[in-house]
This record gives structure tokens, C-alpha cells and sequence, in this order.
């Protein structure tokens, strides 16, 4: 048996209110890649800020060894000295300064009154090249797409000499390709010696990984998993995860009725914004009938969230060309969501925190937001009227909350994710286009979502799923587009769908970037 | 439980419970001299402009942070016009009108550039402190021009004589005073607890019955104590009755109206805001406008009050209002505030000023004081945010 590198023991850590971890033990071994999977909420994060003294010594209880001494660190600084680097999910670095200058970013070279430029180019360049990486490393940050950034983040670890790397969901924010080539790039570092540890919720990246697996549920260490073979049982890690057995991870679709076609487009092509040259939705055409689900799959940067907000009134891009039908009739929509949402069409975006809510404010807020009108007679508000709505859709959608005053922000993803929907669904669109809809948040939750969005088609309504999940999109749909590099490529039932075809009609379509 | 359940009051009321820890401390510094009527009087009719100011400033704080550095400038620049306007013989009503155009004309102006042009809030109305500064100067002719119009300085505020004449002739009590604030308060409990029978019947809770009673209790006092205080001087202020209704109108829309909603919800998320088809230019439009509007009207008060316009009229008025919305809790980020916390913000503000005149401290440490106010009122804000995260 190999060293035991990390060893993390009975560690406890209380919030005001919240026992955020309880009695957590984690064994690391040398030169292993370590995953933790769990739910949102269940610890993860709080307790690779623990090691990384996040959460200073005093703070928590219990012990970390580490390398065979007792650590007790203050600042990330300390866990840094030691070699323990963590990069966390979301991507920390300055867009506006070169990749040189992130990487070195509060570890300059030089001396205390001048930075040594040279060094930091050529030792930057030296550690991008471990990744596997030809950019310059004076070029910007924010030239190079978000895979590249991820490899940035590796590589400023990388130069802080890490022995013990975490990595917060590395993959959260790559497309499958750049994922696959960050995945490979961790089993090359292990090769080297390197010692990992993974957050993820992606079961597939985990078999692919990992040598061992630890479950962590509310707080708390499940199980550890031996993964030597690469050949886990998913449903053994979902049943850890989530603590009963999901027999079903999808609801099943009832009273399909599919009617007529309601809203179609064609000819769609919509070009950037700010480079009018680009064309990022190139001659689309597609349609939704009542009461159907239409799953729209692609990879990300596909053009997929384009489409979809350039028909809620051109929220996005310059449409050069394209018709729109809805009912049958043709409508030219002015160029604002307000003209969209009137003629009954509703998106829900794939970024919830950025695009869709008021974090700041109440979930009555937020429900009412989009359809104050309704509540209004002469702007004045019905406050009253406002209350009990955002108390139906409460009920109705199981949002998890003491009550509907309650702030946005404090909720987890999947309750605000529902919020969200709550919104959409209070403008009583016919026309719902869900962008990414169970994007970050955990299996319980997702089943929920599932459920309404089939309600929704249940009542007649029109679904269009934008999703980047294979499972998701053949479970849910009654039928699949497919698209890559801004054109539909491939259009199928989803009885006749699978992952090979989908993939395949993808990869046929050449790779375009 | 109990001891988190104050806390959470505190934390809840911080700037209440400093404005009456401040009260109290200068009771006794003053030795009681600040609770005189006529002092009471003073704090209103002398912060008047704060009040009014403040709650536009409110409204562009919330669109996210966005402050107005050209009302001080603003307000003199209306009250020059209006002041040069009357020195000619225009009638009052005329007048008023003027200045009230001239203002929303300045904020529309500012909006334009911020809300459809993109300019930076700060830069727009920068330029706009410095341009109306200089405007003003230009319409006075460098010179101090004094009001003459008796009715205009009766209904603002100027003089001796700007108080709400006693109807029902009492001896030392200004009666019409005392009625007015005791029906005030009977009005509000009226309303609130028909409000919460409403509400009640609906179904909907309305929250903890014995605070909400408390609240009631505690406001119905403070009105009633106020007034009689004001009836033992002169009665009531005329400019008392301008900030209660600006801030009763204000407080409303911020409240219960679709646009008031709509100003906490771009500062709050301005792209969500905007893909729920609210018109956010037009949200920022209307925010600076509305601060021309009332920047015209506290250069209405200001001028009454003093008698006269003159070109430095004004100076520094833009960071009382920021201070005091700041202080009564609204975001620097935006999203966050209420008129109520505007009220808390300019009193508080408004009793140290004073607090400190009658103690004859001298105006530049009550400048830094004033500092120091705001500093620690942020602070608060800042920390007690940290400990949730």
C-alpha cells in the first residue's frame, strides 16, 4: 500500500445554524487521483476550503495530516507553501492581464520593487507547455476560450509547484472535447507522480479517473470506493449520493397529445453582435407542435442559447435573415423581450444568476417580475394578488423555502432554478424555451424538473430543451435537432435517437470552430 | 432562540438604534437643549433639502449604485432662475413652475446621455456639477439676489412667518398642530390594521403580530411626541408638510408601484431585469430625471429658506443626500434601500449636525464626525453581509 499523503480526520465544521460538515474523514494516497462526488450542498466544497485554509485552523475541528505532519494552516498561502493548490470552479483570473501575469498573479517574480518580466514569460511558457498549450503566455486571457482558461488555471498551480492538486469541477464549463483533453492531461500528471483530488458531479468522468471515490452526503463521508478497475457502478455512487435508491432518474411522459405545429422558424440566421462577420446561427429552420417536447442538442459555443434568444425578440445577436410563424402566422417581433413574451413565447436562460434572477430580492419578486402587468392596474401593484401567486407556484413547484419573502440568494440551485421556472410559467407562455434547465443542480432536484416540464407539455404547451446532456435530451424529448457549429445537423425522433446516431450526425457535420 | 432573536433585531435596526443612541447622548451632552421645541422645529425646516434630495438619490442608488454629483449644483441653478425670476415680478406660481421645468429638464438632460448614450453616471453628472455651478453663477450674475415675494417664502419655508397658521387658536398649544398629528396617527393605525385584516382574510400572513403591534405603537408615538413638540414652538413648518409629502409619495411608488419595482430590479440583475421586457433605459431615464425634478424643488426650498439665491448655494448638498441614503442602509451596489431608511439616514444626520452646534463644536469636526458616521454605517452593512455568506 502507498504512502498516505492526506489524511483528513474527523473534521467537523459549523456555521451559525448549519453543521456544514460532521465528523468527515478523507484518506489521499500518493500519486492517486481522488474523486468526491456528492450533491450540491453536501460538503464538498466546504471541505477542500477546510484543507486549504480557507476556513483557518480554529475555525473547524478535527485534524489534517498532511505528508505526515499536522498541519495548521491560516491562509491559503500556508496550504500553498505546502504544495496543496486548489482551483476552484469558478475561473479566477483577470481577463484584461496576459496569461504570464494570472499565472504569477500574487507570486511575482523579481524582487519586492520590480518584477522580473523575463523570468515570468519564459518559466510561464515553460508550465503552459506542460499542459499542453502553444499560446504565447503574453497573450490576454481573455483571447482564449474558456478549455484554454481552465489549462491557464492548471498551469498557474503548476508554478506554485503543487504536490497535491484539487480541482472544484473542472469540467463544469468545458464542451466534451475539452473535457476528454482535461481529463487525459490529469492521468498524464498522475503518471508524473502528481497527487489529485476531483470534485465532480459527472459519474462518467469519475469512472474515467479516478482510482478511489468518496461519497459525501449532508456533511458526511458515505463510503470510500475503490475505482481500480474503472468499471464503478453508477447506481451504487447515485444511491451514496442521494440517500435512497433512484429507481428512475426521468418521470414518464403521460397523456402525450401532440397537436399542430406552433411556432416554427426558418431560414434563421442570426450574426454576432459585436463582429458582424460571425455567423452564429447559420439558416435554421425548425419547428414545435402543442404539447411536444423538443430537445435541442449541441455542444456548448453550438449556437444554441443564440438561436434561442434571438427568437425571444433578437435579445441577442443581428438577425440578417430568417421568418418566424407562430400559429401558422407570421410575426415580425420588435426587438425586445417585451414583444416576445406578448406573443406568448417564454426563455428561460442557462444562467440563472447572471440572466435570470434578482438575487437581491424576494422569490415573490422574482415571480412577478416578468408579468407585473398582470398584477398591476395602473402600475399600481396588488401586492396582496402578488403574494398569493408567488405562494401557488410555491406549492406547485415544491419550492423549498419557509417563505415566498424569502431572499433569491439564500436558496440552493435547484430551488432558485425553479424560481425561475415559476417566472416563466407566470407569464402563461405557450412557447417555453428552457436553456440548459437542470444545469448545476443535483439529482433530486433534476427529477422535479423533469416532472413539471412534462406537465407543461401535458397542458398543451410547447417545450423547446436546449440541454448538453445525451441522457437528458433522448429521455425527455419526442424529438431531437441536433446542432453543431451555428447549423442544425441532424433532426430525429427520439425513439429512433441513441447516442451513437446523435454523435455520429455531429461528428459528419464536420468539426467546425 | 431569544438571544437570536435580538440579535436579529439589532441587526435589523442598527441605524434606529444608533439615531436613538445618538439622541440620547446628546440629551445628555446638551443637557436635554436638543429635545427643545424649537431645536425640534430647526432640524426640520434647516434639513428639508436633505430629505427631499435623498430620496431621488435613493432611487438612482438603486438602480445600482449610481449616485447624482450635480444636484448641490442643480439646486442652485433652479433656485438662481427662480430667485431672478421673482426679483422681476413674476407671480409665485409661475415661478415655482419654472424651476420645477428647469430641473426635470437638467435630469432629463443627464438621463438622456446615461440611460440611451451609455455615458458613466458619474461622468455625465460631473460634468453636469460643474456646468450648473458655472450656469448658475452666469444667471446671478456672480451676485446674491434676494426674495421679496411674502407668499412664495410662506409656503416653502423662509422667515419667521412659514408656519401653518393655528385655526383652532390655542393659548400656548398650537392646537391645529396637535389635531393634525393626532388624526395623522389615528389614520395610520386605521389603515394598518385594515391592511392586516385584509390580509388575514386572504390568507396570507402578516408576519409576527405582537412586533407588527409594537411597530404600530411605536410609530403612533413618535408622530403624536413630534407634533407636540412643534405645537409648544409655532406649529407645523410649511416645509415639514412638503418632505411628508414627497416622502409619502415616494415611499409609495418605491413600495407598491410596477416602476418603483422595476428600479430595485436593475440594480439588482439589470440583464434578468431586461429579458423580463422591462425597458431598463428608460429605468435610468426616468431615475435622473426624477432627480432634476426634486433637485429643482430642494433648490425651491433652499432658496425660500435663505431669502435669497446666491451662486454658492448648494455646495456639498449631493453628498449629504448619498451620505444619507447610504447610512439608512441602501446598497452601494444597488437593488437594496427604502425611503424609511432615507428618513433614519438625513435624521441621523441632521441630529449630529445639530447635536454638535448647540455643544459649539466647530463646523469642521462635525464635518469629520459626519465622516466617520457614514464610515461605520457601511461598515455594519459590509459585516453583518459577510456573516451570512
Amino acid at each position: 500500500m502507498a504512502k498516505i499523503l492526506l489524511e483528513m480526520k474527523n473534521i467537523t465544521k459549523t456555521f451559525p445554524g448549519v453543521k456544514a460538515l460532521d465528523n468527515v474523514n478523507l484518506k489521499v494516497e500518493e500519486g492517486e487521483i481522488h474523486a468526491l462526488v456528492g450533491e450540491n450542498g453536501a460538503g464538498k466544497s466546504t471541505l477542500m476550503n477546510v484543507l486549504s485554509g480557507i476556513y483557518p485552523y480554529g475555525t473547524y475541528e478535527g485534524d489534517i495530516i498532511y505528508n505526515g505532519e499536522t498541519c495548521k494552516f491560516n491562509t491559503i498561502k500556508d496550504s500553498e507553501g505546502k504544495g496543496i493548490v486548489i482551483i476552484h470552479q469558478e475561473l479566477a483570473l483577470v481577463p484584461e492581464m496576459s496569461i504570464g501575469e494570472n499565472m504569477y498573479l500574487g507570486n511575482e517574480r523579481g524582487s519586492k520593487s520590480r518584477i522580473d518580466w523575463d523570468t515570468t514569460y519564459v518559466e510561464a511558457d515553460k508550465y503552459l507547455k506542460m499542459v499542453g498549450l502553444s499560446e504565447s503566455s503574453k497573450v490576454l486571457v481573455k483571447e482564449i476560450g474558456t478549455g484554454k482558461q481552465q489549462l491557464v488555471e492548471i498551469a498557474k498551480a503548476l508554478a506554485k509547484n503543487a504536490k497535491l492538486l484539487i480541482l472544484d469541477e473542472p469540467t463544469s464549463s468545458l464542451n466534451e472535447e475539452d473535457s476528454k483533453a482535461l481529463l487525459d492531461l490529469m492521468l498524464g500528471f498522475k503518471k508524473q507522480g502528481m497527487t489529485m483530488i476531483i470534485i465532480t458531479h459527472k459519474l462518467n468522468e469519475v469512472s474515467y479517473v479516478a482510482d478511489k471515490i468518496t461519497v459525501v452526503r449532508d456533511g458526511s463521508t458515505i463510503e470510500t470506493i475503490d475505482n481500480a478497475g474503472h468499471n464503478i457502478d453508477e447506481d451504487r455512487i447515485i444511491k451514496g449520493m442521494v440517500g435512497r435508491e433512484i429507481t428512475n432518474r426521468f418521470p414518464k411522459r403521460e397523456n402525450v397529445k401532440i397537436g399542430e405545429i406552433n411556432m416554427e422558424v426558418s431560414g434563421w440566421t442570426v450574426h454576432h453582435p459585436l463582429y458582424p462577420e460571425r455567423v452564429v446561427v447559420d439558416n435554421v429552420s425548425m419547428n414545435v407542435r402543442k404539447g411536444e417536447v423538443v430537445g435541442i442538442y449541441g455542444l456548448m459555443g453550438a449556437g444554441r442559447t443564440e438561436l434561442a434568444m434571438s427568437i425571444f425578440g433578437q435579445s441577442y445577436g443581428i438577425l440578417t435573415a430568417g421568418s418566424l410563424k407562430i400559429n401558422g402566422q407570421e410575426v415580425k417581433l420588435k426587438k425586445t423581450p417585451t414583444d416576445a413574451i406578448k406573443h406568448k413565447i417564454a426563455y428561460v436562460t442557462e444562467d440563472r444568476k447572471g440572466n435570470g434572477l434578482v438575487l437581491s430580492q424576494s422569490i415573490k419578486v422574482n415571480t412577478s417580475l416578468a408579468n407585473l402587468d398582470s398584477l398591476a392596474s395602473k402600475t399600481v401593484i396588488d401586492k396582496d394578488k402578488e403574494y398569493l401567486v408567488a405562494e401557488d407556484y410555491r406549492e406547485k413547484l415544491k419550492i423549498k423555502t419557509p417563505s415566498v419573502e424569502q431572499l433569491v440568494g439564500n436558496l440552493s440551485g435547484g430551488n432558485q432554478q425553479k424560481v425561475l421556472l415559476a417566472k416563466w410559467m407566470f407569464t402563461e407562455p405557450d412557447i417555453l424555451i428552457l436553456d440548459e434547465p437542470t444545469r448545476g443542480i443535483d439529482v433530486g432536484a433534476k427529477y422535479e424538473i423533469y416532472c413539471i416540464i412534462n406537465d407543461l407539455a401535458a397542458a398543451g404547451k410547447s417545450v423547446i430543451m436546449i440541454s448538453s446532456e445525451l441522457p437528458e435530451v433522448l429521455a425527455m424529448s419526442d424529438r431531437i435537432y441536433i446542432m453543431n457549429a451555428a447549423k442544425i445537423v441532424g433532426e430525429m425522433k427520439a425513439s429512433e435517437a441513441t447516442q451513437e446516431n446523435i454523435m455520429a450526425a455531429i461528428l459528419k457535420s464536420g468539426r467546425g470552430d | 432562540m431569544s438571544n437570536n432573536a435580538a440579535l436579529n433585531f439589532v441587526k435589523k435596526n442598527t441605524m434606529i438604534i444608533a439615531l436613538v443612541a445618538v439622541i440620547i447622548l446628546f440629551s445628555v451632552t446638551t443637557s436635554g437643549k436638543i429635545l427643545l421645541p424649537q431645536n425640534i422645529n430647526n432640524l426640520i425646516s434647516q434639513n428639508g433639502y436633505v430629505f427631499v434630495l435623498a430620496t431621488g438619490m435613493l432611487l438612482c442608488i438603486l438602480t445600482g449604485g449610481n449616485i447624482d454629483l450635480s444636484v448641490g449644483s442643480v439646486v442652485c441653478f433652479t433656485g438662481g432662475i427662480g430667485a431672478i425670476l421673482m426679483s422681476r415680478g413674476v407671480p409665485m406660481i409661475a415661478a415655482v413652475l419654472v424651476m420645477l421645468a428647469v430641473g426635470l429638464a437638467v435630469g432629463m438632460f443627464q438621463g438622456f446621455w446615461i440611460a440611451w448614450i451609455s455615458v458613466p453616471p458619474f461622468i455625465a453628472t460631473l460634468a453636469g456639477m460643474y456646468a450648473f455651478r458655472g450656469l448658475s453663477n452666469v444667471v446671478l450674475g456672480g451676485y446674491s439676489v434676494g426674495i421679496n415675494n411674502t407668499a412664495f417664502l410662506r409656503v416653502f419655508g423662509g422667515g419667521a412667518e412659514c408656519y401653518i397658521p393655528d385655526f383652532l387658536h390655542g393659548s400656548s398649544l398650537n392646537l391645529t398642530c396637535m389635531a393634525v398629528g393626532i388624526i395623522t396617527a389615528a389614520l395610520f393605525v386605521i389603515l394598518s390594521l385594515r391592511g392586516h385584516a385584509v390580509r388575514n382574510k386572504k390568507g396570507i400572513g402578516s408576519g409576527n403580530a405582537l412586533g407588527n403591534m409594537a411597530k404600530l405603537v411605536v410609530i403612533c408615538a413618535l408622530i403624536v411626541w413630534i407634533t407636540y413638540k412643534l405645537a409648544q414652538y409655532k406649529g407645523i413648518p410649511s416645509v415639514l408638510v412638503w418632505i411628508a409629502l414627497i416622502l409619502l409619495l415616494y415611499g409609495y411608488i418605491t413600495g407598491n408601484t410596477a416602476i418603483g419595482r422595476y428600479f430595485y430590479a436593475v440594480g439588482g440583475n439589470e440583464k434578468a431585469t431586461r429579458l423580463s421586457g422591462v425597458n431598463t433605459k428608460l429605468v435610468y431615464f426616468i431615475a435622473y430625471a426624477n432627480m432634476g425634478l426634486l433637485a429643482g424643488f430642494a433648490g425651491i426650498l433652499a432658496v425660500a429658506r435663505g431669502g435669497h439665491a446666491e451662486p454658492t448655494y448648494g455646495q456639498g448638498y449631493e453628498m449629504d443626500a448619498i451620505a444619507a441614503c447610504f447610512i439608512g442602509g441602501a446598497s452601494a451596489y444597488g437593488g437594496v434601500g427604502k425611503i424609511t431608511g432615507v428618513i433614519i439616514g438625513a435624521a441621523l444626520m441632521g441630529v449630529i449636525n445639530q447635536g454638535m452646534s448647540i455643544m459649539g463644536i466647530s463646523a469642521n469636526y462635525q464635518s469629520a464626525v459626519k465622516g466617520i458616521v457614514l464610515l461605520v454605517a457601511v461598515l455594519v452593512d459590509v459585516l453583518s453581509k459577510k456573516e451570512k455568506a
